[in-house]
């Protein structure tokens, strides 16, 4: 009766409703993502005006067939500072994780895989790292380093590597004592070879989940770099510098905070959907049912 | 326990070693030298060589960081060459307004985040668990700074109840600095409470599933006193865990915060010295900040091995 | 039949699950008269946890019962959620089997009784304590005052099920049931937890239902036993009846099952071969008949019912009942 209470309990939470519903958000989450992601690559191909062009004349001008979002405060069009920003969000918004992803997941797997000391070495050192408040050390590095789009992708980079080291070595330990491992390790292949082709698989999944909640994370702390003013150097837009500079006319022209704020928001959401989505999938709990 | 205490006290003294280090390497990025920096545009040649003698500079890297660690262990992290002042005083002059404002931050995300955690649990599946898991769900996508020009438009610019910034230390007038604090705490406690929601709902719905709740309720309890007692108190654990993982955020939250409502806080502190470039100043901010999170990190741990019965009488 | 404290009538419960409906009970009669009581045996898995919550009205929120389960001239199906909740606890307790789970385990000993007394009997804080140290007293708990103050994981787990028995007993119940109270115990504390359910079973003349998968649990214990096969009842007689002459080739089994002392060492234990049927997937005949070593003819087309033996008190559900004197 054990087993079968244990089964049915769990059935008996929300999930099967809560998966029905995230279907149709699911799909928009995807449609908003392609939407953006289109514009972000072919911006140069659409008929905008440069994002940089200022127009003294034109300062905060309001929505029109000229321009579709109106200006900003330096006559520059919104609409087109919009999609050149959504670009600059996505590059460090998708390389930074990409850092993380491809370096904390080889340690991960590593850690995992080898155990002993080099996995305590590993693990001491991420707990240094995750020692400092992230949107702390990554305001310092910038500082000291200089702001430019590379150093900020690779800051961001750097602080998601204790995460998915942990996603990754998470994964590798539970593997590791699989039959087909044990298997494969009795019939004489090589470490690489384990690593590589019966673990990598298998890891690849969550990390790959993971890694759309990190994009998430990514945009929201270069948003907030930016934001403040720490992020991405000027004249280059990004969401977060755009929503700043848009906190100073809040009185007069509060689209110029809000728009790019919405931009941000669903662009998060949609990670942050999808991402939950895929985790939910391949969480082994719930892959059981 | 005591030795677990121990235990975990040994651990902190590598960390916080390899903190400093850490910390002492990022300065030692900066490209250039710290004597262009501090001289600015009347450099030369001859008086950047006398400052770098001066401030050490010319020694090797292991030896310029066991003097500033020496310095550091002695109480002396360092004096801004902009403003005369030391860290320490600077620091210890904004910590309270930080300290305030997480604290009020978090209060409020527990004051929106525990009862709603509450409610779903007790009605796990229905309309309203699912309408409020999906809103904290999409709360989780808000930047902190959206949720505070957000706020601002609203309530200073728009409705014209409370000012966007500005400070009156409590001391002072405690009404009027609450007054300045309410938008900047409302706005990271606006951050906190899905976090703290999700988290606990989950674990009470888990709880709710327990053998002990079955029996809470064939011993005919009120229905009160097993969500209340029965399922709360195993889950009140997991709010100790929740605001440990919290701090974190926080701290980043506060930063924001502080420089869009303009409060003098460490946040305000460390963007400040950026800014200016004011570079020792950055440097004791962030291991001071740095060795706090790891201390506050480590009471929270304490925290909780005292709230478990389990771990209180040596059985983790 | 009247007279019966708990009556189980036409029991059915029915669990919805994502493999279709799982019928976890099956039309189930049963009775136990007041002072009485009964054994409850079969495999895990055959429904025997899911009658006693059905019988306590702590079933899973998705499961659907139907039938009547009369308790004290009260049909419990019918009953408000705080009329339940008045007579639980007060006059119908139970014992779960695991007490390292069903006990709180951030909640003192003493609170977890104390809570009970208080919301139950008219009963002052302080009155309540004192009941409470003497119920741990009578369940052979030493230094009762002290373990008050403790937590369960700071008490074996012979001790935990003494307290989980403490609390129980805390309001005088007229029916306690216990389900399997002993398989998560040491095989040394077994005969011991289970001779203090009887002692106290004697002396507050208390029903009980015991709940196990053990025939050697209930002999001698229990008046009646009533054994359970994929959710239907399949035999059911007074209790030395039952172990004079079963019936049901299922039962026998079961018997078979247990180790023996008259045996030699290292004799293999005849396990009984096969599983228990997929309860989504109801058969047509017996359940038993796909593992039945006396399976013939309409036993896999037909179900047989619940009919007397010899006696009116002994039951049974067979085409090919093992004949008096043993053998088919």
């Amino acid at each position: 009766m054990a087993t079968l209470e244990l089964s049915l309990e769990e059935e008996a939470g929300a999930t099967p409703v809560r998966r029905r519903r995230l279907g149709t958000l699911f799909w928009i989450a995807i449609g908003w993502m392609v939407l953006v992601f289109a514009v972000a690559i072919f911006a140069d191909l659409l008929p905008l005006p440069s994002p940089t062009d200022m127009d003294m004349l034109e300062r905060r001008a309001p929505i029109s067939v000229e321009h579709w979002l109106g200006t900003d405060g330096l006559g520059r069009d919104e609409l087109s500072r919009l999609i050149f920003g959504a670009r600059i969000s996505l590059i460090v918004g998708l390389c930074a994780p990409m850092i993380g992803v491809t370096i904390g997941g080889a340690l991960g797997m590593l850690a995992g895989y080898f155990r002993g000391r080099f996995e305590a070495f590993v693990v001491g050192g991420m707990d240094v790292l995750l020692a400092f408040p992230p949107l702390i050390l990554a305001l310092a590095v910038t500082a000291y380093l200089g702001q430019s789009i590379f150093n900020l992708t690779c800051i961001l980079g750097v602080l998601g590597i204790p995460a998915f080291m942990r996603v990754a070595r998470a994964a590798t330990l539970s593997l590791a004592r699989r039959e087909f491992v044990i298997a494969a390790q009795a019939l004489g292949a090589t470490h690489t070879r384990i690593l590589l082709r019966e673990l990598l698989p298998n890891v690849m999944l969550p990390l790959l989940a993971f890694f759309l909640l990190g994009v998430a994370v990514t945009i929201v702390v270069e948003g907030s770099l930016s934001f403040l003013g720490l992020g991405v150097p000027p004249p280059i837009s990004s969401w977060g510098s755009m929503i700043g500079e848009g906190r100073e006319s809040l009185d007069v022209a509060p689209r110029l905070a809000f728009i790019p704020a919405i931009g941000m928001f669903l662009t998060v959401l949609s990670f942050n959907l999808i991402g939950d989505t895929m985790r939910a999938l391949t969480d082994p709990r719930q892959g059981a049912l | 326990m005591l030795f677990f205490v121990a235990r975990r006290l040994l651990y902190l003294v590598p960390v916080l070693i390899a903190v400093s280090v850490l910390t002492f390497v990022i300065a030692s990025l900066l490209p250039g030298d710290l004597a262009y920096v501090i001289l600015g545009d009347q450099a030369t040649p001859e008086n950047v060589a006398a400052l770098r003698h001066d401030l050490g500079l010319d020694q090797p890297i292991w030896l310029r960081y066991l003097g500033w660690l020496w310095h550091i262990l002695q109480g002396d992290f360092g004096r801004s060459f902009r403003t005369g002042q030391t860290v320490l005083q600077a620091v210890s002059e904004r910590v309270p307004i930080s300290f305030e404002l997480m604290i009020l931050a978090e209060l409020i995300g527990l004051a929106i985040g525990v009862p709603l955690a509450i409610a779903c649990a007790a009605k796990a599946g229905s309309a309203f668990d699912r309408f409020m898991t999906g809103s904290a769900f999409a709360m989780l996508s808000v930047p902190t700074f959206l949720s505070a020009i957000l706020l601002i438009y609203l309530f200073a610019v728009e409705l014209r109840l409370l000012p966007a910034t500005g400070y009156v230390p409590f001391t002072e007038d405690p009404l009027a600095n609450l007054r300045f604090m309410v938008l900047p705490a409302l706005t990271l406690g606006l951050a906190e409470w899905p976090g703290i929601m999700r988290v606990l709902r989950s674990d009470m719905i888990a709880a709710l599933q327990e053998d002990y709740i079955a029996l809470a309720k064939a011993k005919g309890l009120k229905p009160s006193r097993i969500l209340f007692v029965h399922a709360l108190k195993p889950s009140s654990l997991t709010l100790v865990t929740i605001t440990g993982i919290n701090i974190g955020r926080l701290i980043g939250g506060a930063v924001i915060v502080e420089s869009i409502f303009a409060l003098p806080g460490i946040g305000r502190l460390l963007v400040g010295a950026i800014y200016t470039r004011d570079l020792i100043i950055l440097q004791g901010v962030v291991l001071l900040v740095a060795a706090g999170f790891v201390i506050m990190n480590f009471i929270v741990d304490m925290l909780y091995a005292l709230l478990d019965p389990r771990i209180r009488h040596g059985h983790a | 039949m009247s007279g019966a404290l708990l009556s189980v009538e036409n029991a059915v419960v029915d669990l919805p699950t994502p493999r279709g409906n799982l019928r976890a009970v099956d039309h189930v009669d049963l009775e136990v008269g007041a002072g009485k009581t009964l054994g409850i045996v079969g495999e895990s898995g055959c429904g025997k946890t899911m009658l006693s919550r059905a019988i306590l009205q702590l079933l899973p929120k998705k499961a659907k019962l139907s039938g009547r389960v009369m308790f004290d001239g009260q049909d419990l199906t019918r009953l408000s959620a705080e009329k339940l909740r008045k007579l639980r606890g007060r006059s119908l307790a139970v014992v779960f089997q695991d007490p390292m789970t069903s006990l709180n385990p951030v909640l003192t000993i003493g609170t977890q009784l104390i809570e009970t007394i208080v919301e139950h009997l008219e009963l002052d804080l302080a009155q309540a304590r004192q009941r409470s140290v003497e119920l741990l007293a009578a369940v052979g708990i030493p230094a009762p005052e002290q373990r008050l103050t403790q937590y369960p994981h700071q008490l074996s787990g012979g001790m935990r099920q003494r307290v989980a028995i403490a609390v129980a007993l805390s309001c005088e119940p007229q029916l306690l049931i216990a389900d399997e109270p002993t398989t998560a115990l040491d095989v040394t504390i077994q005969a011991q937890i289970l001779d203090l359910l009887a002692r106290e079973q004697q002396r507050r003349h208390m029903a009980m239902i015991i709940i196990t998968h053990d025939l050697g649990v209930v002999a001698g214990r229990t008046d009646e036993v009533a054994v359970m096969y994929a959710g239907r009842v399949v035999e059911r007689a007074p209790t030395p009846a039952l172990f004079k002459q079963m019936r049901m080739p299922y039962t026998e089994a079961l018997l078979a099952a247990l180790p023996k002392l008259d045996v030699p060492p290292h004799t293999p234990l005849p396990a009984i071969s096969g599983r228990p049927p997929d309860p989504t997937r109801p058969l047509k005949g017996c359940s038993f008949s796909p593992r039945c070593r006396y399976s013939a003819g309409r036993c896999s087309t037909e179900k047989p019912r619940l009919s007397p033996a010899e006696t009116l008190e002994h039951l049974y559900a067979c085409f090919h009942p093992i004949a008096a004197g043993g053998g088919a």
